[in-house]
C-alpha cells in the first residue's frame, strides 16, 4: 500500500490541471487514459509525474476515441479511471461517452473547454456546453459540473468519482482553459480528514467464480433487436436519472429574494458576476446572484423560484446562448425577460457585467 | 434420435441455436474459440469483447464475461480491460470493417504498443450486417452493394492485408496467424496459440479468419467452399505468419541510458 498523497491537508499554489492531478490521487483514481490536446495536457503531465509514486497506472492512447473507450474497459474491469479533454478531442470523446450512457459505466472525464467550433482557439471558451451536457447520440444521461475556482476543481473532481461510481451515469468536470492554466492558492487535502467517504470502485467483468456455473456471465450491450427492448431499457434510465436529480443538482446564490435584477453565469464567468453583484449591492441596488453549479441536471427547482421572482435576468456567457438555451428550457412558463451578455470564446470580467446591469437599471 | 455435435462447453446453450445466417463462417469461428477456452480451461478469466456489424451477435454466445462495444472500437475497449487487470485473458472479435477500416487506427496502436491482447478478425470480404457493402478487404473485380460492377483497384485499392500489417509492426513477442473457416482444425491451432501467447504475456496476438457470408455473395454451398478455398486464398496466404521466437529476449530494446527529452 503506497503512503496517501496528501496527508491531512495543506495550501497549496497550483495551476487547474495540477489541482485535478491531485484531485484524482486523492479521489483514489488507479488509471488514467489520456490523448494531447491543449489546454488539458498538464493533466497527464502531473499525473504521470505522480504515478510511479502511488502507484498509478496511464495509457496515452492515439486519439480520444480510444481514451474514451480505454476508460470505459478500465471501469469494466473495476478501476476508478478517468480521462481528460478538451475542444475538437471532446468532439471525439462523445462516442465512447456513449458507450457509458448505455450501459450506465462510471467514468469521470474532465474537460477543459476551448474555443470553437473546430479547432478555433487552444486558450478558452464556454463553448462546450451543449456537447459535454447532451453530446452524442443519446438523451444527455450524464451528470457534469461546472467549476469556477480552483478549490471547486479540487473539490469537484473528487465528488465526480463519488458521484459517478455511486449514481453510475458518465460525469462531467467542466472547466476551461483558463481555469486550466491560471495559477491560484487552494486548499488540497485526504477527503478522510473532511468526512469525505470515497465510494468504493466495483467489478463489471472478472467478478470471482466461473460464468455460467458458479454466476451468471456479465453480458452488456448496446444493441437491442427491437424498438420497445430500447424503449423499456431507456425508460428505466429517465426515471433513474429523475430520482436522483434532486439529490445531484447544486447551485450557489445571494440577494436574490428581492432583486429586479438577478445575474445568472456559470464557470469562471460565475467569478465575474459574483464580484460584480457585490458591488452592485455595495451601491444598495436590488441585484441579486444565480449560479448552477450543475448544469446537468440542472437546480430547476431553484432556478424557477428566482427567475420567477425578478423582474429582468442577465444571463452571461462566453458562448453565444449555450447556457442561456439550458436556462430557458428549464424557466419555461416563466415570462420573466432574460437578457443576454455572451461574448463566446472570449472572458467576461466583472466591469462587463457591472456596466450591462447599470444599463439594464437605467433603461 | 440423431446425434448431435458436441457444442464447446464454453458456449451459452440457452442462447443457441446462434443468430448467424445459415452457411455463416462466424458459428465456425466461434465454435473453434469455444473449443480454444474449453481446452486451456479459461472460462472463469476470459473477457469477450464483440464490435459492431455481424460480430455483434456473438454478445451473449458464451458462458464468459462479454462486453459489446462499438463498431471498430473493441480493440481499445479490451485494452483499457487489460491495462486495469492483467491476469484476465482479452480476445476482441470484430470484422473486417471493425478491424481494417473503421477501427484500423486502435489494431496499429494495440499492434504497435504491443498490447497483450488476442484480436480475432473475421474476413468475409464485405460488410455483412449492413447489406453487402466493399469492405478494405473485398476482392478485386468482387461485386457488392457499392460496387456494382465489381472492385475497380484503381479508384479503390486492393484487398487489405491485415496479418502481413500486424507482422511488420508488431515487435517481438506478437503472434500473428491467418486462419480459414474451411480448414477447422489449423482455425481452432491458431486461436489457441493466439491465446497462449497472450496467457504467457509474450504481445499482441491477431488472428484473421477467412470466412464466408452465402446471403451477401448469394452463392450456394460449393460456390460459398470454392470462393474461399480458391478466390480469398488468390489474396490471402493462410498460415502462421509471425511466431514468437523464443530464443529472442522480449521486451523492447533500449539504450541503457534512457533518453528524458528533458524531463527529469
Amino acid at each position: 500500500m503506497s503512503e496517501k498523497p496528501i496527508q491531512g491537508e495543506r495550501r497549496a499554489f497550483l495551476t487547474g490541471n495540477e489541482v485535478v492531478a491531485w484531485a484524482a490521487v486523492a479521489s483514489e483514481a488507479e488509471i488514467m487514459f489520456g490523448y494531447p490536446i491543449t489546454p488539458q495536457n498538464e493533466i497527464m503531465h502531473y499525473w504521470t509525474r505522480m504515478a510511479p509514486k502511488f502507484n498509478k497506472r496511464f495509457l496515452q492512447t492515439e486519439d480520444e476515441i480510444s481514451a474514451g473507450f480505454t476508460t470505459n474497459g478500465g471501469v469494466l474491469a473495476g478501476l476508478k479511471a478517468f480521462t481528460a479533454t478538451s475542444g475538437p478531442g471532446n468532439t471525439l470523446m462523445q462516442e465512447p461517452i456513449s458507450m457509458a450512457e448505455m450501459m450506465r459505466l462510471p467514468i469521470v472525464t474532465i474537460v477543459q473547454q476551448r474555443g470553437g467550433p473546430s479547432s478555433a482557439t487552444v486558450i478558452y471558451s464556454q463553448q462546450e456546453v451543449n456537447l459535454t451536457t447532451h453530446g452524442g447520440n443519446g438523451e444527455g444521461l450524464r451528470i457534469v459540473y461546472s467549476t469556477a475556482t480552483h478549490q471547486e476543481l479540487f473539490d469537484y473532481t473528487i465528488k465526480a468519482f463519488n458521484t459517478a461510481w455511486k449514481y453510475r451515469f458518465p460525469t462531467f468536470v467542466l472547466g476551461d482553459g483558463y481555469q486550466a492554466k491560471m495559477r491560484e492558492p487552494l486548499t488540497i487535502y485526504d477527503p478522510e480528514v473532511r468526512g469525505i467517504e470515497m465510494v468504493p470502485a466495483y467489478k463489471f467483468v472478472g467478478k470471482p467464480g466461473k460464468p455460467g456455473v458458479d454466476r451468471p456471465p456479465t453480458q452488456l450491450r448496446n444493441i437491442f433487436n427491437m424498438e420497445e427492448e430500447l424503449f423499456e431499457e431507456l425508460g428505466e434510465q429517465f426515471a433513474d436519472f429523475e430520482k436522483i436529480s434532486p439529490q445531484i443538482a447544486e447551485c450557489e446564490q445571494f440577494g436574490c429574494e428581492n432583486a429586479e435584477i438577478v445575474v445568472t453565469a456559470h464557470g469562471i464567468v460565475a467569478r465575474a458576476a459574483k464580484s460584480a453583484v457585490k458591488d452592485l449591492r455595495e451601491r444598495g441596488l436590488k441585484v441579486g446572484y444565480f449560479r448552477p453549479i450543475t448544469l446537468r441536471p440542472l437546480p430547476v427547482k431553484e432556478l424557477r423560484d428566482t427567475f420567477s421572482r425578478a423582474q429582468k435576468v442577465l444571463v452571461a456567457e462566453s458562448a453565444n446562448g449555450q447556457f442561456d438555451q439550458l436556462l430557458k428550457y428549464a424557466a419555461y412558463g416563466i415570462t420573466t425577460e432574460m437578457v443576454p451578455l455572451f461574448k463566446p470564446g472570449v472572458g467576461i470580467n466583472s466591469e462587463d457585467i457591472y456596466d450591462k446591469v447599470m444599463t439594464m437599471l437605467a433603461s | 434420435m440423431s446425434v448431435q455435435p458436441t457444442m464447446p462447453k464454453s458456449w451459452r446453450v440457452d442462447t443457441k441455436p446462434h443468430k448467424f445466417c445459415p452457411g455463416c463462417g462466424h458459428g465456425l469461428v466461434l465454435k473453434a474459440l469455444g473449443q480454444a477456452i474449453d481446452e486451456l480451461d479459461i472460462q472463469d478469466r476470459v473477457v469477450f469483447g464483440c464490435d459492431i456489424g455481424c460480430s455483434l451477435l456473438a454478445w451473449d454466445f458464451f458462458n464468459v464475461d462479454t462486453v459489446q462495444t462499438h463498431h471498430g472500437r473493441t480493440n481499445p475497449v479490451m485494452t483499457g480491460i487489460k491495462r486495469a487487470n492483467p491476469d484476465l485473458i482479452c480476445i476482441g472479435y470484430m470484422g473486417d470493417g471493425g478491424g481494417y477500416a473503421i477501427g484500423s487506427q486502435h489494431l496499429v496502436n494495440a499492434a504497435t504498443r504491443n498490447e497483450r491482447i488476442t484480436a480475432i478478425l473475421v474476413n468475409n470480404a464485405q460488410y455483412g450486417m449492413t447489406g453487402g457493402q466493399m469492405a478494405p478487404t473485398t476482392l478485386p473485380g468482387m461485386k457488392t452493394e457499392t460496387t456494382p460492377y465489381g472492385r475497380d483497384v484503381d479508384s479503390t485499392g486492393y484487398p487489405c492485408q491485415g496479418p502481413e500489417m500486424v507482422a511488420a509492426i508488431t515487435r517481438e513477442g506478437a503472434y500473428v496467424a491467418r486462419a480459414s473457416v474451411a480448414r477447422p482444425v489449423p482455425l481452432k491451432n491458431y486461436i489457441k496459440r493466439a491465446i497462449e501467447n497472450q496467457m504467457s504475456g509474450n504481445g499482441f496476438s491477431f488472428v484473421e479468419c477467412l470466412s464466408t457470408c452465402p446471403t451477401n455473395w448469394r452463392t450456394n454451398n460449393v460456390e460459398t467452399i470454392n470462393f474461399v478455398e480458391k478466390e480469398m486464398t488468390k489474396y490471402y496466404n493462410v498460415g502462421e505468419i509471425k511466431v514468437p521466437d523464443p530464443k529472442e529476449p522480449l521486451g523492447i530494446k533500449t539504450s541503457i541510458k534512457v533518453p528524458t527529452g528533458g524531463i527529469g
